[in-house]
């Protein structure tokens, strides 16, 4: 009789357990990955299922090729997944969801990640459609030991470009490494320096008007870097158009002094540095008009042809709760968005005092970043600024072109693609 | 239509009748319905009926596409579906077109397109040269008499089995500044060479490349036709007191023409369609040195935030008219040379 009871609990449960399954809303979350962080969703999405049983949720992890090249098609045919954590936040912001009728308490979410919200929403719009999981923003990186060795002291908090640029020759000089200076060719990287020399980028009417004094000195310098050796000839002038190259193999390799890229960078070189060499990120260098770097960051966002909004809601406000976020920031080692967090200071878990010491140094730079720096962000034709700078100074440093023909066809660049977007 | 199939009769059923027993049942089941296909559309009508299929699948994946493509074409805007984008009609071919001095990109609206017009022309006329020549060098090398030749057909088709993605970062890794090729440098004490950040030096590289990637499968091409080449007339040539360089222009040549031209052909299309193994060992620089037409449409219509598809699909009509042309001409010279042979 005993064991009959026990078959009949047991087949009871296993039913109420099949029920609430089926009961249960799908939500989707497509992700990519650039470390870890996958992982640390997976264990927060479990944790978010066991307090919310009547929702499932499905995360897809994909390469960041779908999310650049197939989401793009899928959100213009109205479909693609609930929610996606993507980098193309702005270009895109006509398919995300307002969350604010579904959100618990909207004014929060509000108020925890309110400086970066217009990356992700239309101009003029106050809509909530997700929040940055991580942010970005780019800066120095040292290798400290070739520093010391060199008997070259790394530049403080305020020191210019000309006065990074000559630390870095004296140290490659010194011990007789290859590269100075390295920068990432991307137009983004450039923005920073650029918006410290004095650059504007807005006009006035608020389209683009990127070739300014200040544009001019960075471009400049740029170009005389590669001609007298400091920066070298094969990263910005040894791809075409806007193929991005960076330095992360010669950094890792001891071959760098200075690398010009970002906090993005911290997690994959304490994991290939090791104890090789000391490193660290540094203060950012300055020009007459600022000392910023360019912030930047992956956002996750709910997509309007979501057939559950209340229910993504509830998974976005879970994640994007301080708890969450902490946790979230301090097992990947990304910097947070959460104002609350950053202004308490995360505990990053890396036993590696490189990863602690620089990711303080990147995260006080977010909060001291430029207000253009910031604005850049939310700003629609950024991408296509990026994208006709590097173009055209990566054909002036290969030698294609003069400096003067860069400024033209850079205006020209920018001009047709925002009459080809606007019309 | 009737099926008949051998029995077999006679014969005790071995392993061979069983198990063409489910063949023998599948084609007695399509009897009845392509007899009917056959009343419905006569037998001058069955020719038509079984190429339908092949037709269904290359309209869906060929045809289609190029209708889509020249629409894009004559369109603008930056949505990716038609209902966003306005029809501009030519204006994608203009700005294309438009230009101070065809033979200086710099004095062109879209001067990336023309450099990559020049870059492509210089690759496909140097490239095919060239890969024309080694393969005939090698398919001549290895048609004879030697030991371990299985051996070096298969050295010589080895890199033809690799992806062009794989081929392009295995080079990249030994003309990288650290390489194989500059330490190998270093050791016997030449200075260093940035191979990939010289404009001259990376055109060569994706020329050699490309060739070395390719060669083996044009070489067997040339290979076949080599062995198809009846030994009778070498033997008649050699009894004649033939010396062996008029042997290879009166013999070899003419006879291996029909392949020749088909490698010639093939290698001509695929050098102006050359994007992958380029684009991963140089990125198209140092600048614009090496970008290839392809890379070109690849940049204005897919790598920047504003998809500007139709510019890129004007560009890429341009190129599949050159592509046409080249078909033509090698049904031309084809067409040409069984007509010859048919005199």
């Amino acid at each position: 009789m005993k064991r009959l009871t026990h078959l009949a609990i047991g087949a009871l449960a296993l039913a109420w357990s099949a029920s609430v399954a089926q009961a249960a809303t799908e939500v989707r979350i497509m992700w990519y990955s650039d470390g870890n962080e996958g992982e640390v969703l997976q264990d927060l999405v479990k944790r978010f299922e066991s307090q919310n049983p009547d929702i499932k949720v499905v995360v897809d992890n994909v390469a960041f090729g779908v999310i650049k090249d197939q989401l793009p098609v899928q959100l213009e045919a109205g479909r693609g997944p609930d929610i996606v954590r993507v980098v193309e936040l702005k270009s895109q912001a006509r398919h995300w969801l307002d969350l604010r009728p579904h959100l618990k308490d909207a004014a929060t979410f509000e108020k925890n990640f309110g400086n970066t919200l217009d990356w992700m929403r239309e101009d003029g719009s106050n809509a909530l459609p997700g929040f940055m999981t991580q942010l970005t923003i780019t800066g120095p990186l040292v290798n400290t030991t070739l520093f010391e060795q060199a008997g070259v002291p790394v530049p403080g908090p305020k020191a210019t470009w000309d006065e990074w640029a000559a630390a870095a020759k004296k140290v490659a000089d010194s011990q007789k490494i290859p590269i100075a200076l390295a920068f990432d060719r991307s137009g983004h990287r450039f923005m920073g320096p650029a918006i410290s020399m004095g650059a504007k980028v807005i006009g006035p009417d608020g389209k683009p008007a990127v070739v300014d004094e200040g544009f001019k000195a960075m471009a400049q310098r740029i170009a005389d870097w590669h001609k007298s050796g400091i920066m070298p000839r094969e990263i910005w002038g040894g791809v075409a158009g806007t193929t991005y190259k960076g330095a992360n193999e010669e950094f890792v390799n001891g071959q760098v002094a200075v690398y010009f890229s970002g906090s993005w960078q911290v997690a994959q070189f304490s994991q290939k540095i090791k104890d090789s060499f000391d490193w660290s990120a540094a203060p950012e260098p300055c020009g007459p008009a600022a000392c910023t770097g360019m912030p930047g960051g992956a956002g996750l966002v709910a997509v309007k042809y979501t057939q559950n909004p209340k229910e993504v809601a509830r998974v976005v406000e879970y994640l994007a709760s301080e708890p969450v976020v902490r946790e979230f920031s301090e097992r990947t080692l990304f910097l947070p968005a959460h104002q609350g967090v950053a202004a308490k200071g995360v505990d990053f878990k890396s036993s590696d005092p490189n990863v602690k010491k620089s990711l303080d140094i990147f995260l006080n730079a977010t909060q001291t970043a430029d207000p253009l720096a910031l604005k850049m962000q939310s700003y629609k034709w950024s991408g296509t600024i990026y994208a006709a700078v590097i173009s055209r100074l990566g054909q002036v440093v290969a030698g294609e072109t003069q400096l003067a023909d860069a400024y033209a066809r850079i205006e020209d660049d920018i001009k047709q693609k925002v009459a080809e977007a606007s019309r | 239509m009737s099926i008949v199939m051998g029995t077999g009769e006679g014969r005790a059923p071995g392993l061979s009748s069983w198990l063409a027993w489910p063949f023998r049942f599948l084609m007695g089941a399509l009897n009845a319905p392509m007899s009917a296909v056959q009343r419905r559309f006569g037998i001058g009508g069955m020719g038509a009926v079984f190429l339908a299929p092949n037709m269904l699948i290359f309209g869906v994946f060929v045809l289609i596409p190029v209708v889509i493509n020249l629409a894009y074409s004559l369109t603008g805007g930056t949505a990716i579906f038609f209902d966003g984008r306005y029809f501009v009609g030519l204006d994608q071919y203009k700005t294309l077109l438009t230009c101070g001095d065809y033979t200086i990109p710099s004095t062109c609206l879209q001067d990336a397109f023309w450099q990559s017009l020049h870059n492509t022309a210089l690759f496909v006329v140097l490239q095919v040269t060239l890969l024309v020549l080694a393969s005939l060098a090698t398919a001549l090398v290895l048609n004879r008499e030697m030991r371990a030749r299985g051996f070096w057909r298969g050295v010589f088709f080895f890199p033809v089995l690799l992806s062009p993605v794989v081929v392009g970062l295995i080079w990249k890794w030994i003309l990288q500044r650290d390489g194989l090729l500059n330490a190998l440098l270093l050791d016997l004490g030449f200075a260093r060479t940035l191979w990939l950040a010289e404009r001259n030096w990376a055109m060569f590289w994706a020329i050699f490349v490309s060739v070395w990637a390719h060669l083996g499968f044009y070489a067997l091409i040339l290979l076949a036709g080599l062995q198809a080449i009846p030994r009778d007339l070498y033997e008649a040539a050699m009894m004649d007191g033939t010396g062996r360089m008029r042997t290879f222009w009166r013999i070899t040549l003419p006879l291996l023409w029909p392949n020749l031209l088909v490698v010639v052909i093939l290698a001509l299309i695929k050098a102006v369609q050359i994007f992958d193994e380029a684009f991963v060992l140089t990125g198209g620089g140092p600048g614009t040195s090496t970008m290839f037409i392809t890379q070109y449409i690849y940049e204005t219509g897919f790598a920047h935030v504003l998809r500007n598809l139709g510019l890129a699909s004007a560009a890429s009509i341009l190129m599949g008219i050159v592509l046409v042309a080249l078909t033509a001409l090698q049904l031309l010279a084809s067409n040409r040379r069984a007509r010859k042979e048919a005199a």
